[in-house]
């Protein structure tokens, strides 16, 4: 796929753009001046060698993290002091690095908890089941079931989180952030620890997730072949800083890019 | 056999008084994961601002809801205070936090109202109830149906709300909850304003039963075996544990405590505790552990 065949996401408008970030613990800088936009509609892949940083703007990105300097701009609205609250609230969903599900609850169970945002009725309706609550936890559990199939869940949907094998948990995260409807999807190695199988499936519910829910994606990613296939546009970081943004093609040949995961000839 | 049914009858009675102690545990150790040790001098704290402000002619119904007022900005209070700076710490972080917590109650307690102790009466009558033969206090069947309106309140507002699935899921993993949204300081702050009107309403039945003092807020250590016996995360385990050890002491007490010479009753519920652990240690009705190693 090169990028003349597909209609470019880079001509849509920016739905998340960073500006200047830098962030730094104590003395350590962990991202030094680092801006880019990721467009509507793409999906997006961080790479970088270990300690690049990848993971530290994921946390700015939805806010966790606040950096000192620098501003992140999401749906034409810069926020300076967002909370990971905020960010679910405006349509960032995410999954970390290690799992962090609800263990002790049942997949459904968690994927209604990414559906936390959308309930129209009250604690005293839910409560008594009067007024909006019943039309309501209908409208929701339908929807957690559309995402539980689009994910393939519907045989664990019942079990226990913390009785699954890891790939089917990645899913089940992945089905959780999906279920809240977000505009933004952040997934922090969505792919790490599986086998080849499984990250070909894991990538197919990804582009899933992008063309059929209409999610932007950003995903941090080791394996570079799946990251060439899977991404439209990659963005390259190395010890905090941006050495690389563009498209796989370009990305694929740059040479700071190749000295980094390489190293140079001295 | 209508003695073996009284003694089953006050027994089963009187655990329900346990389990009113023991579900304000289960409130907090739901949606933390964490064993309150605080809970004792919340019942104190409760029982004692309500008592001080009725020996001042306060309305009894405005004395409750101010008390109830005033646990509600100790809930949001430690919220604030405890519970934001220690996000995501381990459990036993947050117990040692709790177990301060509780000398903080206790002495602003004791600063407030004095230490003296308090008569309260609820004007229910402990005359004794002839039915069916037994004998039972009035007392204990009004704390009885007190407790049951109490589980069943709460159980639906934790099985039917989105609350409730917010609570096990903040239980689960804050940063994750944080993630999806749910607004951790508020759910928090609920807990422990739910937490704070049971511990009110067991401070209020256990201090007419005892006087309202600072002994009150040992009723904890009979909570601990109910909450052993029962589990930690259920509320219906809270009643069955309740009953459980209500009933089995006093049984034990009449039937087995002449062979030892009387007095069994104060430790029963701990060797049951114990027996408990070391066979089902998850409690009747806890969630046992689950892990895929």
């Amino acid at each position: 796929m090169t990028s003349q065949e597909q209609p470019s996401p880079f001509d849509s408008p920016a739905l998340l753009s960073l500006d200047r970030i830098s962030l730094s613990f104590g003395g350590v800088k962990a991202i030094t001046d680092i801006s880019f936009d990721v467009h509507q509609g793409e999906i997006c892949a961080l790479i970088g060698p270990n300690g690049a940083g990848k993971s530290s703007l994921l946390n700015v990105i939805n806010g966790v993290y606040r950096p000192q300097q620098g501003t992140v701009r999401f749906d034409g609205t810069e926020s300076r002091r967002m909370s990971p609250h905020d960010a679910a609230h405006r349509g960032i969903a995410r999954t970390f690095q290690n799992i962090a599900l609800f263990r002790r609850m049942s997949v459904l169970d968690n994927v209604l908890t990414g559906r936390n945002l959308h309930r129209g009725s009250t604690w005293v309706e839910q409560t008594f089941r009067v007024g909006r609550a019943q039309r309501d936890e209908a409208r929701q559990r339908r929807y957690a079931e559309i995402v539980i199939e689009a994910l393939d869940l519907q045989r664990v949907r019942h079990s226990v989180v913390g009785t699954l094998s890891y790939g089917v948990q990645k899913r089940v995260e992945l089905a959780r952030a999906l279920a809240a409807e977000p505009r933004l999807l952040l997934l922090d190695e969505p792919m790490a620890g599986m086998n080849a199988d499984e990250k070909r499936a894991m990538a197919g519910f990804i582009v899933d997730a992008n063309e059929q829910f209409g999610v932007t994606v950003v995903l941090i990613e080791h394996d570079i072949g799946v990251v060439m296939d899977l991404s439209d546009h990659i963005v390259v970081l190395d010890y905090g800083k941006k050495i690389a943004d563009g498209i796989p093609a370009d990305v694929r040949v740059d040479p700071a890019v190749l000295a980094a995961y390489l190293g140079t000839r001295h | 056999m209508s003695f073996f049914l009284e003694v089953l009858v006050g027994g089963l009675l009187a655990g329900v008084m346990y389990s009113l102690v023991a579900i304000g545990f289960v409130l907090i150790y739901k949606a933390s994961g964490v064993f309150n040790f605080a809970q004792g001098s919340l019942v104190l704290f409760g029982a004692l601002t309500f008592v001080s402000l009725v020996e001042r002619h306060v309305a009894p119904w405005l004395a409750f809801a101010a008390t109830l007022a005033v646990l509600v900005l100790i809930a949001i209070a430690i919220e604030r205070a405890v519970l934001r700076p220690l996000v995501n710490r381990t459990p036993i972080v947050l117990f040692m936090a709790t177990l301060g917590l509780s000398f903080i109650l206790e002495g602003a307690a004791q600063l407030f109202w004095g230490a003296q102790v308090h008569g309260l009466d609820l004007g229910i009558d402990d005359k004794p109830l002839q039915l069916g033969g037994v004998m039972i206090s009035q007392f204990d069947l009004f704390a009885a149906a007190t407790a049951g309106v109490l589980v069943i309140a709460l159980s639906l507002l934790t099985n039917r709300t989105r609350l409730g699935l917010s609570l096990r899921a903040v239980a689960d993993d804050p940063l994750a909850a944080l993630a999806v949204g749910i607004r951790l300081p508020r759910i928090w702050a609920i807990v422990w304003s739910l937490a704070g009107f049971v511990s009110l309403v067991a401070g209020l039945l256990w201090g007419a039963r005892l006087g309202v003092q600072f002994s009150l807020s040992l009723v904890v250590l009979k909570a601990l075996p109910v909450l052993i016996i029962g589990g930690f995360s259920s509320i219906g385990g809270a009643i069955a544990g309740g009953l459980l050890v209500g009933a089995s002491e006093k049984l034990a007490e009449v039937y087995l405590g002449s062979l030892v010479g009387g007095g069994i009753e104060n430790w029963f519920p701990y060797v049951l505790a114990i027996l408990f652990l070391l066979v089902r240690p998850a409690g009747l009705f806890g969630e046992p552990a689950v892990e895929r190693v």
